[in-house]
């Protein structure tokens, strides 16, 4: 069940927006973010909705692989619907006990799950379709001003990309304590929160020192080849935008201007 | 001078109280001698704790000796200007193959190394094409690393390491992990690129199978030296081994034990045909 995480995950299916420069890809997940939050009309529903399907659809990446990764947040999501369907003052529908739920408080709730549900899939697009390195070697290439500052964006790039790479890993990992703990009697599913979140000490304090010593082995690792940072150090891939990378910015500036557009109306 | 050259090579781990005072010392290199030559297939033996792990990453400028020297290919590795030079000359390999891999793609990973060089692109596609070719994992270089067996990510490891053109590569106890076929796998092809591409080739191991082919094998044993020498002059030492609690191979085992019964047969027999030949004589 835990196997299931999928959220941040590459899934190599040859696509076109697997071949498109990590540059444009980073950007178009940021236009996509904001594309969500600038309209107010239904309009707008239909057109982020819309452009989402047809990334779907041209990423070549299983929309059931996909749905997987929104399992993992299911919880929060439902943990907000509720707040807001319950906290929103209006015109009352039903009640039950104290609680109200209103008019408006059910069209919150449906916007929110649906820009929810869209800013994940949205941006888990980008990472299905670009590999842990390309993503370093963009955001590094983006934010290289910032190098002025003596900011290490570099270094930062290079261990969120880390990061990225080692959550199957330690998945894996959490999978296994969790079983080796069952077996020596841990209850998980105890119906006590307390009693569950102390079931959890045993499982995080082996997975936690196993992190350490994957990090060591992954340091060791990186200094026998050599790695010694940002400065010269070349790339097997240089980002070069060509002309796919041009239109798929145009694609992206068009529906940004079409979303602008139909949130007025 | 020989690739390697290791003089009176002294390591202490000095562990220390809550208020730095020190609380004792372990010795895990204990004055070390090593010569390797250039081309050699060097096995490396001892029990856990023996110190062998320790001796490896001297050789790759991870771990600076405390007292005597280390030469690598000439460059004394406590020398700060000769990092990378050193760890360029000597790869290394470890034993987790999960925890070595940096790529999400196994040519970003193969990549890597030549990328810290700071190698021209379109020459490190060229290093990775054969680097991938010369472990046999080409046709699975654009799959994820994570996604193959751990005997095919341990060959991803070593083609990393290939691709930074080393002298030698250093590898500490790369089968321990794997299955059988993974492990064969795994020796085949460090032999081949001895062979081949003539690799210095040093072998970290306890698996005793694994050494019987080297030229030369060096047994450990608490931070000292005891024993060097050919498999066989190594493995004619039976008793020797047992004491420092290492094993013979099979064959070798089976040959002592037959021995022991009042079989007249030659010391440290190695192969299984080697063994069948020495008993039809016999008969």
């Amino acid at each position: 069940m835990i196997k299931d995480i999928t959220l941040g995950q590459y899934y190599p299916s040859g696509s076109i927006l697997h071949k498109l420069d990590p540059r444009v890809k980073v950007m178009g997940a940021l236009i996509y973010i904001i594309s969500l939050f600038i309209f107010k009309g239904k309009l707008g529903y239909i057109a982020t909705t819309a452009f989402l399907i047809f990334l779907i659809m041209i990423s070549l990446v299983p929309f059931s692989y996909m749905i997987k990764g929104l399992k993992t947040i299911i919880i929060f999501m439902v943990f907000t619907a509720l707040i807001n369907l319950f906290m929103t003052p209006g015109e009352p529908v039903f009640t039950i006990w104290k609680l109200t739920i209103s008019k408006e408080g059910i069209e919150v709730t449906a916007r929110m799950i649906i820009r929810l549900i869209s800013l994940i899939l949205g941006t888990s697009i980008m990472t299905f379709t670009t590999t842990p390195n390309q993503l370093t070697d963009a955001l590094e290439r983006l934010f290289r001003p910032l190098k002025i500052f003596r900011f290490p964006v570099h270094e930062i790039a290079m261990m969120m990309s880390i990061a990225l790479s080692f959550i199957p890993i330690l998945v894996e990992e959490l999978d296994i304590i969790m079983k080796a703990q069952k077996a020596r009697g841990a209850d998980f599913d105890d119906k006590r929160f307390t009693k569950r979140v102390k079931a959890l000490i045993p499982v995080l304090v082996p997975l936690f020192v196993s992190a350490f010593r994957r990090a060591n082995d992954l340091a060791l690792a990186m200094d026998s080849r050599c790695y010694r940072g940002g400065d010269g150090r070349t790339k097997m891939r240089p980002l070069v935008y060509h002309k796919k990378d041009i239109m798929a910015y145009l694609i992206l500036l068009l529906y940004l201007a079409i979303v602008i557009v139909m949130g007025r109306l | 001078m020989n690739l390697i050259e290791v003089k009176k090579l002294i390591y202490e781990y000095i562990r220390r109280d809550k208020d730095g005072n020190v609380d004792g010392i372990t010795t895990a290199i204990d004055k070390v001698d090593l010569d390797i030559s250039q081309g050699d297939f060097v096995a490396i033996l001892g029990h856990n704790g023996s110190g062998k792990s320790t001796l490896a990453k001297h050789l790759n400028a991870i771990y600076f000796p405390e007292e005597g020297v280390v030469y690598v290919d000439g460059k004394d590795t406590s020398d700060p200007k000769n990092i990378w030079d050193v760890r360029q000359t000597t790869g290394m390999v470890f034993q987790n193959p999960d925890n070595q891999i940096i790529g999400s793609i196994v040519e970003e990973d193969v990549g890597f190394g030549p990328e810290n060089m700071g190698i021209a692109p379109e020459e490190i596609w060229d290093r990775v094409e054969e680097s991938l070719e010369a472990v046999g994992m080409y046709e699975h270089r654009e799959r994820s690393p994570r996604k193959l067996s751990g005997g095919q990510k341990q060959r991803v490891a070593i083609a990393g390491i290939v691709a930074m053109k080393p002298k030698c590569i250093v590898l500490d106890e790369p089968t321990a992990m794997l299955d059988p076929k993974g492990r064969a796998d795994v020796i085949r092809t460090i032999k081949k690129l001895n062979r081949e591409n003539s690799i210095t080739i040093i072998l970290i191991t306890h698996n005793m199978e694994e050494v019987v082919d080297a030229d030369k094998v060096y047994v450990m044993d608490k931070g000292r030296l005891v024993m060097q020498g050919s498999p066989r002059e190594i493995f004619s030492q039976v008793d020797e081994l047992k004491e420092i609690r290492l094993d013979v191979p099979q064959i070798t085992e089976l040959a002592y034990e037959l021995n022991k019964e009042g079989i007249p047969l030659p010391k440290g027999i190695l192969s299984r045909e080697e063994l069948v030949e020495e008993l039809c004589r016999l008969l």
